[in-house]
């Protein structure tokens, strides 16, 4: 439907131009606001940023130039490896962990719950699993960060009720369990998004080949695997670019959680940036964490478009 | 037969998983009914024996949770319609209109849309103090419109790519001029979209943490996120408190998700697929 609407506007946008036509530019008027509001609120602040990164200053006075500096004292320091390496966890908890348990959520809510159950009560589950994607990250943090509070916390509590009183933790307070404290509480959050884009995605699947493939005497899985899959590869690139960058930027849960602590063992780029900035007020050295920061999600965002635009091509050519 | 059965453990399973889902909910409205006394007791997993509001109220005197909500709700409101406008005229001039360098500019809205705020925050924070716009809700207002607004633009302009052009054509030989063209035909044919827009941006505005926390300081000014997200930073409720606090941001946001449900489940959709 929509890709015949398409031609059909190409066609009629190709055709010679007769008659009383105004010129083209004015169509540019449009633009002037979003384009003046867009280079004042986010083109010069981000050179501002850039260009901060490579002084030293502490947000009064005037930055004194210190070069590539800031960026040399970045590479020798331990902290901001740590906040990486704690990106790539949070990577694995926001886009690898959800992606997967995603897909199969998602094939089995459509699948088995949809066709045999009703689309009624697939569409409340899968509202279960959407609603903390709703929930402002602060919210979920208080939410989470009680449950899993060493004293009184439920998860604690319910542990010592049902007789495992001695895998109690504290969880967001032990150096060596806090990280895996925090990707537990991001999958939670996280789970949704890929959930309801992957089921949208299903719906766009051919049954037929489902039921060639059935009547093929291809179990689930297989089905699962090589039609399901290929076929909804789009979504998959879409949903695992934009988990990896969200991962990237995560803020507000460490924040809420555990404040980056103990002793680091949480923390993460954009929290790192942000108490350089505003707590150590050496703010090119922090220009320079978030720059790096968004030169790696930048190269990353396009790689993902590139993945995207080929997966559709792939799709395209396998329709046409 | 024997596939039956083997769809009852599918279902079962799933069933518990959601419902380890919307577990922590469910104890947070549990425990946020009790007295302190009755938490010290019985720890957090008892029912709670009856119906403490007081600690609720508490709460939302303490923060002045209304002046919170009226902040979040007005900050919100006026950032979903702004950048619905702008997201509109822009995607106008590169969806139909089909400037010139067009590929360009989108290119550039859509990287502006994964920018991390952490290259933005301290520039923005500067500036801000400069023109006097700092700790006002104003300036959290004008940032979220531009930013939401590169997320519109990029999602309005492909739906605006495939605008039937014979409507346009139509409209222009009746002696309509570009602007009314926008506003009597484009904008009421598109308005499904819109709406998901409208939706999108007001929840994310609500949820927005960094840059609120940074730019609005004083009580008067905060929103819930920001307020309930420092309160928790200081770590000085009590666990009813905690659970006070928590069930009164999850209320709202559970408002949102039951009146929009079908826009947002259409929206990432549409969002993911274009």
């Amino acid at each position: 439907m929509t890709v015949t609407v398409e031609r059909g506007a190409r066609a009629v946008g190709k055709q010679p131009h007769t008659g009383p036509r105004r010129p083209r530019t004015s169509y540019a008027l449009f633009l002037l606001p979003g384009v003046l509001t867009f280079l004042v609120v986010v083109v010069v602040p981000f050179l501002m940023n850039t260009g901060v990164s490579f002084t030293e200053w502490s947000g009064v006075g005037s930055p004194k130039w210190s070069g590539l500096a800031n960026y040399r004292e970045l590479m020798d320091d331990s902290e901001f490896w740590a906040s990486f390496r704690h990106s790539l966890f949070m990577v694995v908890a926001m886009a690898v962990v959800p992606t997967v348990v995603g897909l199969v959520l998602a094939a089995a809510l459509f699948d088995y719950i949809g066709k045999h159950f009703g689309t009624k009560i697939a569409a409340v589950l899968r509202a279960c699993f959407y609603l903390p994607q709703v929930l402002p990250i602060a919210v979920a943090g208080i939410v989470w960060s009680w449950i899993l509070a060493p004293d009184n916390g439920a998860l604690n509590a319910l542990l010592k009720a049902i007789g495992l009183g001695s895998w109690q933790q504290d969880w967001l307070g032990d150096p060596d369990i806090a990280l895996y404290s925090v990707m537990g509480v991001m999958v939670w959050v996280q789970i949704g998004f890929p959930l309801v884009v992957f089921m949208a995605g299903l719906q766009r699947v051919d049954p037929q080949l489902y039921e060639a493939a059935e009547l093929d005497g291809a179990g689930w899985w297989r089905r699962f695997w090589h039609i399901t899959l290929p076929q909804i590869r789009p979504e998959i690139s879409v949903v695992l670019t934009w988990c990896t960058i969200a991962a990237l930027k995560v803020f507000g849960a460490v924040y809420v959680l555990t404040k980056g602590g103990p002793g680091g063992a949480t923390d993460v780029p954009s929290y790192f940036s942000f108490t350089t900035f505003f707590e150590k007020t050496q703010v090119g050295y922090g220009a320079a964490i978030s720059t790096v920061l968004t030169v790696i999600i930048l190269l990353l965002s396009l790689v993902g478009l590139r993945l995207q635009t080929r997966a559709e091509d792939a799709e395209e050519g396998a329709r046409a | 037969m024997t596939t039956a059965l083997r769809r009852y453990p599918v279902l079962v399973a799933l069933c518990l998983a959601a419902l380890f889902m919307v577990l922590p909910f469910l104890v947070v409205a549990v425990n946020a009914f009790k007295s302190p006394a009755e938490y010290s007791q019985h720890g957090p997993l008892s029912l709670p024996g009856g119906f403490y509001v007081e600690g609720l109220e508490d709460f939302w005197q303490r923060v002045d949770y209304s002046q919170k909500l009226l902040n979040s709700v007005l900050i919100s409101g006026c950032v979903a319609v702004l950048a619905a406008v702008l997201s509109i005229l822009n995607a106008y001039a590169i969806g139909i209109g089909r400037i010139r360098g067009r590929t360009w500019v989108l290119a550039f809205f859509v990287l502006a849309n994964v920018l991390p705020q952490e290259a933005l925050v301290y520039p923005l924070y500067y500036l801000s103090k400069q023109v006097g716009l700092y700790d006002t809700r104003l300036s959290v207002i004008i940032v979220f419109t531009v930013i939401q607004s590169a997320f519109g633009t990029y999602l309005l302009s492909s739906v605006l790519g495939q605008f039937p052009r014979e409507i346009i054509e139509a409209a222009r030989i009746d002696g309509a001029n570009r602007w009314q063209v926008l506003w009597r035909i484009v904008v009421p044919v598109s308005r499904p979209t819109i709406g998901v827009l409208l939706v999108f941006f007001f929840i994310w505005t609500w949820n927005e943490f960094l840059l609120p926390l940074v730019m609005l300081i004083s009580n008067d000014n905060q929103t819930v996120s920001v307020a309930l997200g420092v309160l928790q930073g200081q770590r000085l409720m009590d666990a009813t408190m905690t659970n006070a606090a928590a069930l009164l941001g999850v209320l709202p946001a559970l408002v949102f998700f039951l009146v929009f449900q079908r826009t947002l489940t259409r929206g990432i959709a549409v969002g993911a697929v274009k």
